[in-house]
């Protein structure tokens, strides 16, 4: 059949994505030209920028730790990107190897990278789909052969609610995927905030907005601990990413400020 | 780990390494990783590592001097010293730090820090240890720079497949997505055709150019604005510009197009923007569907729901709509005209010739109105032969006597109809109002009250609106609105007028009569309204009401067995053709014996009983032992001949008859020649005869000496009541 010359083409993958800048942020080489130039350009404008985005792997790490901990052995990893070293299924695997991790992103790139270095794992499985439409990604066949939602899960959002604009009102998303799993579930948010370098924040959702198609929305810390509206926050709350339950031995951050975004984990009574 | 598996040996060894040092080193190579790469890995794990890789390292570096005191060059652990070295620069990348900074920093560090770790006892030994500094530290650059590229190649490698794979799995999409498009394109049953924001026409479907006739190069040929139909009013394609100006996203409205064959087909037209992954406008859609018949099926049900069916003239609806519509007419000098028309006979024509051609008259008679005032006013059927013309002006009247006399001559032609050659009247009242001085109520009220007028002045004439005789016009009016809910309000009652065999001087019957209380003008008797009755067809629910009451009155006051009653019965009324069931339902719940029941009909009633249907009913009647009479005979066309063709008992001559029978004074000869002919011609056919009007002794005796058979009038008896004729005959 002949393609009719006024049908809309399909998706650009020659723009910058998300996923694949934040790996190249985070010294990986699972990127294009594109990804990292607009990463270089990032950083020149924002030096931080990679020990941001270290903090929040370092985040995931430690919450992953710390589910495993109390005994969660499921995990909804949402808006997951590019694997790297010290992905979910690693840690909690090293921890509880029958751990069960599926992974959900919209960038069709990252999901088949995920899903070729996932081949042989048959515990951890990567759903190409959009987080914002929690219906589809609850709906797809392999939530259903992977998770058992009547028991405790984790949901993940770790630096990606920031992507989710008011228009697509994260809060009803948030609720729609909290309101599906069981009571003793977890929910772990990272998020990028204005709070703490406000006019770097700015300059940041600017070039975002116009390098890629994501939209990026900095919130507040308060913003930010309403989305565990219904939730038992565990200690210490919603904090600057480095402060939440740093490892014993680390140094201490004497400016997390510097490193802005918030994260908390919550538990569903 | 290759590293820890080289470094145990020496571990057997006496150890003469400081491990504070070690401890330091690491300590400062945590720091410097920490600071310059990116890594999601813990201080107390970078530490973890950086104690391992500083304790292989020193070891590997102490280890020569300790084995050996004689160093050579090339001796095989040089190859450990490599080994190790790489091991540390792969360690290194696979922790992810992976920058050149590391690099940079982890090669000076370890070449200030790590000779300070080894005991050196001798300046051989110094010498010695440095070499071996830099030879590790030449086989960490190498070894992190090959582990790095091997990440790197790898990574890229990763992702280019990933890449592949998601375009080739995003390709797939889109070509099913598009091989569904495409078949819902060309399979969809309505029109579905793709322009360009200038309008410039792409593709079509198959349904579309089915639609519209042309071939899919025609249309591409042409611009959607060529398809436009120049009626459709400009403002109406505003709505489509704001939409290829990307103001709105979708429009919906019914539009008429040419067709090749420059016929006009209307369709139900959907026409949406569409937009590209980035929002612009790219491109315009119609969805398409001939709604031709649908629509031609709306205007033909609206037309019939304000026109009449036989006549194709507007109805009643459409009048009431033009007329309200003319009198809001605001400007000054407007004025109306109504003039109410109705046919003088037309009930004779049907009753006598029946419905199709009275049907067919008026069809030729909304014509002729219709053409008469064609650009001067427009006519309506407001039902039955009932019609309205409508006039309108501006400053000068219309000529209203000019108009309506065209009107009456109209109407008076003959019309050939079966082969018979009819001619009508018509009586017209008008009532006329300046706009906005009189509401549609009054006028119609107006009109009709002097079409009434028209019809009691002698017919065939047009009266105009007098206001000063609006009052006698009103009782006729409120009569005409106040019968139909008369009988349900129990205003009837009934009156007996006795019937007197002047054989054996006995009353024998009872003419049954209706009286009806009216509220407001008290005591009527049937000549007041029963034409009105007939008219509006009232007479079937009273006719029915008259014999039931009737019979059910005589069988409830037990009178003699042998005592007739005599009910009258309306043309309409025979013609129904549940008549004969009405009546003997009536007689078995009654309980009154049928040869007890008289019916009396007029004489255009017989006429109309040669009708097939009716006299049938007669006959059926008159099997079961009921009697028929003719009333008023002697008044129509007295035609004795169907007498013979019909089960008549009795003939009910016309009091006009008895006037030359000298109620006072001598008879005239000739009367009596006629009613004494009469009387013998009856006699002749087996027919009875009874004489109405009869006033005087002298009268009944002459009727008696005549043969006439029975009297009705003063002389026997007034109507009463049916108590009264109980009383009577029992006294």
């Amino acid at each position: 059949m002949e393609r009719p010359d006024w049908a809309p083409v399909g998706v650009d993958l020659e723009k910058p994505s998300a996923a694949r800048v934040y790996d190249f942020y985070l010294g990986g080489f699972h990127n294009f030209e594109a990804d990292r130039r607009m990463g270089r350009q990032a950083v020149e404008m924002w030096p931080e920028l990679p020990q941001i985005m270290q903090a929040n792997r370092a985040f995931l790490r430690r919450a992953v730790r710390f589910l495993v901990s109390c005994g969660i052995r499921q995990f909804l990893d949402l808006g997951s990107g590019i694997p790297t070293v010290g992905n979910v299924h690693e840690v909690a695997q090293e921890m509880a190897p029958e751990s069960r991790v599926l992974y959900v992103d919209h960038d069709p790139v990252a999901v088949e990278h995920s899903r070729s270095i996932l081949m042989d794992d048959d515990q951890t499985t990567a759903v190409h789909a959009d987080l914002r439409d929690p219906d589809s990604v609850l709906a797809d066949p392999a939530v259903g052969s992977l998770l058992d939602l009547t028991q405790p899960i984790a949901v993940l959002l770790v630096a990606v609610l920031h992507f989710i604009s008011d228009d697509d009102d994260p809060t009803a998303v948030i609720r729609k995927y909290t309101d599906a799993v069981a009571p003793g579930s977890y929910l772990a948010i990272s998020h990028a905030s204005a709070d703490g370098q406000p006019a770097r924040a700015i300059e940041h959702v600017g070039l975002y907005h116009r390098r890629t198609s994501c939209t990026m929305t900095m919130r507040s810390r308060d913003q930010i601990a309403a989305f565990f509206t219904g939730w038992d926050v565990v200690e210490p709350g919603v904090v600057f990413v480095p402060l939440w339950r740093p490892d014993p031995g680390s140094p201490i951050e004497e400016r997390p400020e510097r490193l802005t975004g918030f994260a908390g984990v919550g538990h569903k009574p | 780990m290759t590293t820890a598996d080289h470094a145990s040996p020496a571990q057997a060894r006496p150890d003469p390494i400081d491990s504070s040092q070690i401890a330091q080193l690491a300590h400062d190579w945590t720091t410097l990783l920490e600071a310059t790469s990116s890594t999601s890995l813990s201080r107390p794990e970078i530490d973890r590592l950086t104690i391992r890789l500083a304790s292989d390292l020193v070891l590997a570096v102490a280890a020569v001097p300790m084995l050996s005191d004689e160093p050579q060059p090339s001796s095989p652990d040089d190859a450990g010293l490599r080994t190790v070295g790489r091991a540390v620069g792969t360690a290194l990348v696979n922790a992810r730090f992976t920058s050149a900074a590391t690099v940079d920093g982890t090669i000076r560090l370890l070449g200030e820090r790590l000779s300070g770790c080894v005991p050196m006892d001798t300046a051989d030994q110094d010498v010695l240890v440095r070499s071996r500094v830099a030879h590790v530290q030449g086989a960490v650059a190498s070894g992190h720079a090959d582990a790095l590229l091997e990440v790197v190649l790898v990574e890229q490698e990763q992702i280019r497949r990933a890449d592949l794979l998601a375009r080739e799995r995003a390709e797939q999409a889109l070509r099913a997505s598009e091989s569904r498009f495409r078949s819902v394109f060309t399979d969809a049953a309505v029109g579905i055709g793709v322009g360009d924001l200038t309008g410039r026409i792409l593709d079509v479907n198959p349904a579309l150019i089915a639609m519209l006739g042309y071939r899919l190069e025609e249309f591409q040929e042409r611009s959607v604005i060529d398809f436009m139909h120049p009626e459709d009013a400009q403002e109406s394609w505003a709505d489509h510009r704001d939409l290829v100006e990307g103001r709105r996203e979708t429009l919906r409205t019914q539009k008429r197009f040419f067709r090749a064959d420059g016929s006009t087909i209307w369709t139900d037209l959907t026409v949406s923007l569409i937009r590209s992954d980035d929002g612009r406008t790219w491109h315009q859609m119609a969805i398409v569907e001939d709604v031709t018949d649908r629509r031609r099926l709306q205007d033909q049900l609206a037309h019939e729901a304000s026109h009449d069916p036989l006549t194709g003239l507007p109805n009643r609806t459409l009048f009431l709509q033009q007329l309200t519509a003319a009198l809001s007419d605001t400007r000054p000098g407007a004025g109306v005209a109504l003039c109410f028309l109705d046919l003088d006979s037309f009930k004779v024509i049907n009753d006598s010739l029946g419905h199709l051609v009275g049907d067919r008259l008026l069809e030729t008679i909304a014509h002729r109105l219709a053409a008469c005032l064609a650009g001067s006013g427009m006519v309506a059927r407001m039902g039955g032969d009932e019609f309205v013309a409508l006039i309108r002006w501006l400053d000068d009247p219309a000529p209203l006597e000019l108009l309506t006399g065209q009107l009456l001559e109209a109407v008076a032609q003959p019309i050939p109809l079966e082969g018979h050659q009819l001619t009508v009247s018509a009586s017209i009242g008008v009532a006329q109002a300046p706009a906005g001085q009189a509401s549609a109520t009054d006028l119609i009220r107006a009109a009709d009250i002097t079409l009434q007028r028209a019809k009691l002045e002698g017919k065939g004439r047009v009266v105009f609106h007098d206001p000063q005789r609006g009052a006698t016009q009103v009782t006729l009016y409120t009569l005409a609105a106040t019968l139909p809910g008369a009988l349900d309000r129990g205003e009837f009652g009934l009156r007996y007028q006795p019937l007197v065999d002047l054989r054996q001087d006995r009353l024998n019957a009872v003419e049954v009569l209706l009286r009806w209380h009216h509220p407001r003008f008290g005591v009527l008797t049937p000549d007041r309204f029963i034409e009105l009755a007939e008219e509006t067809g009232a007479i079937l629910p009273l006719g029915r009401w008259i014999l039931r009451q009737a019979c059910a009155e005589a069988v409830r006051l037990d009178l003699p067995p042998d005592l007739r009653l005599s009910v009258n019965i309306a043309v309409r009324q025979l013609q129904q053709p549940g008549f004969v069931r009405d009546v003997l339902d009536t007689l078995r719940e009654t309980g009154l014996p049928p040869g007890r029941l008289q019916l009396e009909i007029t004489e255009s009633a017989v006429m109309a009983a040669e009708a097939e249907g009716p006299l049938a009913a007669l006959r059926e009647l008159v099997e079961l032992g009921v009697r028929i009479a003719v009333d008023d005979f002697g008044t129509g066309y007295s035609n004795f001949a169907y007498l013979r063709r019909l089960p008549v008992h009795d003939l009910k001559l016309a009091g006009a008859f008895l006037d030359g029978l000298g109620a006072s004074g001598p008879p005239d000869p000739a009367a009596v020649h006629l009613v004494t002919t009469m009387i013998d011609l009856a006699h002749g056919l087996g027919i009875s005869v009874t004489a109405e009007g009869v006033e005087t002794a002298s009268q009944a005796q002459l009727l008696k000496a005549l043969n006439c058979d029975t009297a009705q009038g003063w002389y026997c008896g007034p109507p009463t009541t049916l108590d009264a004729i109980t009383a009577r005959l029992t006294s």
